[in-house]
C-alpha cells in the first residue's frame, strides 16, 4: 500500500513539487537563518579566536569581552606573572582609533598591541607577510576583512596610512575571523600601540597567560582571581562571554527568531494547504480504499509515507540550498569562516518533522472523517 | 434450503438533519440468496444507497441486524469488520474510483495488496482477471488512457480479483447507452454471479430490469415489491 501511496503523491506532479518546495523553502529559511545567527554570535568571540596562543585571559573585573574592556595598570602583568602555575603571561592592548587612508578616507579601526618580545596575541596565520615584519618601524598588520574593505582594488601591502597623526605602513595581512562590527583590525606591538593610542594612565586591556603543565586553565583562573583580585576567564569561558554579550545587547536573537518562526509558519501554511488539497483531490480514492477494506492503520502508513517522502526530498533540497547559499557568499569577507553547525540541520529537521506531523494529522483527520459509504453518493 | 447470503432484520436507519430526525429505512427484512443477480431499484431518495451501504458493512444501521454469510457484521469490532469487507466483499462504484497514478492492473490488484499479497503476485492475478474481461492488453495503461468502458472493466476486475462472496455494484449502467449497458450486465452475470456468491446491483435503469433474477423495489425506505420482474406501476 505504501507503493500505491507514493504513486498517488508523485502522480500529481504539481502538488508533489508544491509540497517539496514548501518543505525545501521552510528548511532553507530555518537552516540558513539559524546558521547565520549562530555564526553572527560567534563573531562576538572573534577577539578570542584570533588570539593565537594562551588559555587564560586576565582582565579588570569590570571587563566583559575582548571589545569591552576596562584598562588595567601595567603592574597587573607582574601580578599575574607572579602567580604560581603561570607558565608565561603577556600584555595586550585593544583600543579604537581613527585612520586616514592615502585617499583621504577616514576609517574607524581597532588597534591590537601584542607582546613586543614574543608577538603572542597575533593571529596564528597570515595571508601575506611574516609576523617578524611587525618589528620593522611603523609597521602594522591589517586583518584580511579590513584590507578588503579599506583598499578595494589595491594591494594593501606597503600602503601608508595616518593613524592618530602618526605614519603607519601595512606590512602584512592576517587571516582572521572578522569581528561582530566588521571593523578593520590593526595588529602592532604593545609598545607601539601605546604610542598610537594616547590616553589614560592605565591602558593594558588584557593579560594573556598560559598555565604550566599539570594545571588546568580553570585552576589557574581560580588562583589568579584569588591572588590578584583580577578577573580571569578560560578561553572557552571568554568565548562564551563574547557570544552572551551579543545575545544580551543586540536584537539579533529576536530578529532571527522571528525569521525562523516565519520559516516554520510558511512551511505549515504551504505544506498544510497543498497536502490538504492533495488529500481532498484524492478523497474519493481514499474513501474507496476504506470501503474495500483498507484499514485505518494502513491509511495512516500511506499518509506517513507520503509525508516522509516529501519531507526527505524537501529537507534534502533545503539543506543543500543552505550549503549552496553559504558557499555562494563565502567570498564575501563578512561571511568569512561561516559554517553550518551540525546542530542546525538537526533543528530544522525537527521543525520539518513537526510541520509534516501537523499537516499529516490534519490530512488524516479528513480521511478518517470520510465515511466509506460516501463512495456510493 | 441453504442459509441466505445476506439476511437483514428490522434494519432501520435515521439521519439527523439539523434538529430533525429523518428515517431513511423503516425496518427492512430481507433474505438475499447466493447465485442470483439481485437488483435494488428505486427512485432517488428511496433509501437504496443507504440499504446497500448497510448490507456491505460500510454504514451502521440505527436499529436491526445484518448477517452476511452468517456473520452478524455489525457485531464485529471495527477492525474485524474492515477485514471482513476486505475478504468477502467486492465493490464496483458508479464512478469507478480508480487511482489515477497507478496502472490498470495495479488498480485491480488493490484488494490483494491490501490483504498483504506481494505486489507482483497480486498484479499477476489481476492480469489473469483482465483476460476474462478481455482487457489484458490494457493492463499497463493508466486509467486516464482507458475509455469509460475499459475503466469499468478494471473496476469489475478489482471487485472480483480477491474472489469475494458478495459483489456490490452501484449504478453500473448509469453512464452507458442501452447496448453498452446490456453488454456490461452480460459481463457481470458471466463473471460476478456464481453459486456461492451473491451479487447485488443498485440501479434505476429500467433498460436492464429484464436481466435481474430478483428485483427489490424500495420506496420511502420500505421494500414495496419483491419479485422476478418489475411491478406494472413502475
Amino acid at each position: 500500500m505504501i507503493w500505491i501511496a507514493i504513486r498517488m503523491l508523485t502522480g500529481d506532479p504539481q502538488k508533489f513539487f508544491g509540497l517539496v518546495f514548501g518543505i525545501a523553502f521552510s528548511t532553507l529559511l530555518i537552516t540558513q537563518q539559524l546558521t547565520i545567527f549562530v555564526n553572527l554570535l560567534n563573531l562576538g568571540a572573534a577577539g578570542v579566536y584570533n588570539n593565537g596562543n594562551g588559555e587564560v585571559f586576565v582582565m579588570d573585573p569590570a571587563s566583559v569581552t575582548t571589545d569591552v574592556t576596562y584598562p588595567m595598570p601595567s603592574t597587573a602583568l607582574d601580578a599575574v606573572r607572579s602567580v604560581e602555575g603561570v607558565d608565561w603571561a603577556v600584555p595586550q592592548l585593544r583600543s579604537a582609533a581613527a585612520v586616514r587612508t592615502a585617499q583621504g578616507d577616514l576609517e574607524q579601526v581597532v588597534i591590537v598591541g601584542v607582546d613586543d618580545a614574543t608577538l603572542t596575541g597575533m593571529p596564528k596565520r597570515l595571508v601575506e607577510g611574516d609576523k617578524s615584519d611587525l618589528r620593522t618601524p611603523d609597521t602594522v598588520m591589517v586583518d584580511d576583512v579590513g584590507a578588503t574593505r579599506m583598499f578595494p582594488g589595491l594591494d594593501p601591502m606597503g600602503q601608508v596610512l595616518e593613524l592618530n597623526d602618526q605614519r603607519v605602513v601595512i606590512g602584512g595581512i592576517t587571516d582572521t575571523v572578522p569581528g561582530f562590527a566588521s571593523t578593520a583590525v590593526f595588529y602592532t606591538t604593545y609598545s607601539r600601540a601605546l604610542r598610537y593610542i594616547p590616553g589614560t594612565r592605565n591602558r593594558m586591556s588584557l593579560v594573556i597567560a598560559q598555565p604550566v603543565a599539570g594545571i588546568t586553565p580553570s585552576q589557574l583562573v581560580d588562583k589568579i582571581e584569588a591572588e590578584t583580585g583580577l578577573k580571569g576567564r578560560t578561553r572557552e569561558e571568554f568565548t562564551r562571554d563574547g557570544i552572551d554579550f551579543i545575545i544580551a545587547n543586540t536584537g539579533i536573537p529576536f530578529n532571527f527568531g522571528i525569521t525562523v518562526a516565519l520559516g516554520f509558519v510558511v512551511g505549515v501554511a504551504i505544506v498544510g494547504l497543498t497536502f490538504s488539497l492533495f488529500i481532498r483531490d484524492n478523497i474519493k480514492q481514499f474513501g474507496a480504499l476504506k470501503a474495500i477494506g483498507v484499514t485505518n492503520r494502513q491509511i495512516r502508513k500511506m499518509v506517513a509515507a507520503q509525508a516522509g517522502l516529501v519531507g526527505f526530498i524537501g529537507y534534502g533540497f533545503g539543506v543543500l540550498a543552505t550549503v549552496g547559499t553559504m558557499w555562494a557568499f563565502s567570498s564575501n569577507p563578512f561571511f568569512k569562516g561561516f559554517f553550518v553547525p551540525w546542530q542546525v540541520p538537526l533543528i530544522s529537521l525537527a521543525a520539518v518533522i513537526v510541520i509534516l506531523a501537523l499537516t499529516a494529522l490534519l490530512a488524516l483527520r479528513t480521511v478518517f472523517n470520510t465515511e466509506p459509504a460516501a463512495v456510493f453518493r | 434450503m441453504s442459509a441466505p447470503a445476506i439476511c437483514t432484520r428490522d434494519v432501520t436507519r435515521d439521519f439527523q438533519a439539523g434538529q430533525q430526525t429523518i428515517t431513511v429505512l423503516h425496518g427492512i427484512d430481507l433474505d438475499i440468496k447466493a447465485g442470483e443477480m439481485t437488483f435494488l431499484v428505486g427512485e432517488s431518495g428511496s433509501g437504496k444507497t443507504t440499504l446497500i451501504s448497510i448490507m456491505c458493512g460500510i454504514l451502521w444501521p440505527t436499529l436491526g441486524e445484518v448477517k452476511v454469510f452468517g456473520t452478524d457484521i455489525y457485531d464485529l469490532p471495527d477492525d474485524e469488520l474492515v477485514e471482513f469487507r476486505l475478504q468477502n466483499i467486492g465493490f464496483i462504484f458508479q464512478q469507478y474510483n480508480l487511482i489515477p497514478a497507478i496502472d490498470a492492473a495495479s488498480n485491480a490488484a488493490v484488494p490483494l495488496i491490501a490483504q498483504g499479497m506481494d505486489r507482483a503476485e497480486a498484479r499477476e492475478k489481476a492480469v489473469a482477471m483482465f483476460e476474462k474481461l478481455n482487457i489484458a492488453d490494457q493492463a499497463d495503461k493508466l486509467p486516464s488512457q482507458l475509455s469509460g468502458g475499459q475503466q469499468q472493466r478494471v473496476a469489475i476486475a478489482r471487485a472480483l480479483v480477491h474472489e469475494p462472496r458478495l459483489v456490490v455494484c452501484d449504478e453500473p449502467t448509469a453512464a452507458l447507452d442501452a447496448a453498452s449497458g446490456r453488454r456490461v450486465m452480460d459481463l457481470l452475470r458471466e463473471v460476478a454471479v456464481a453459486e456461492d456468491r451473491a451479487c447485488i446491483i443498485v440501479t434505476h435503469d429500467n433498460r436492464i430490469f429484464d436481466m435481474a433474477d430478483r428485483i427489490l423495489v424500495l420506496e420511502d425506505g420500505k421494500v414495496i415489491h419483491d419479485g422476478k420482474t418489475m411491478p406494472e406501476t413502475h
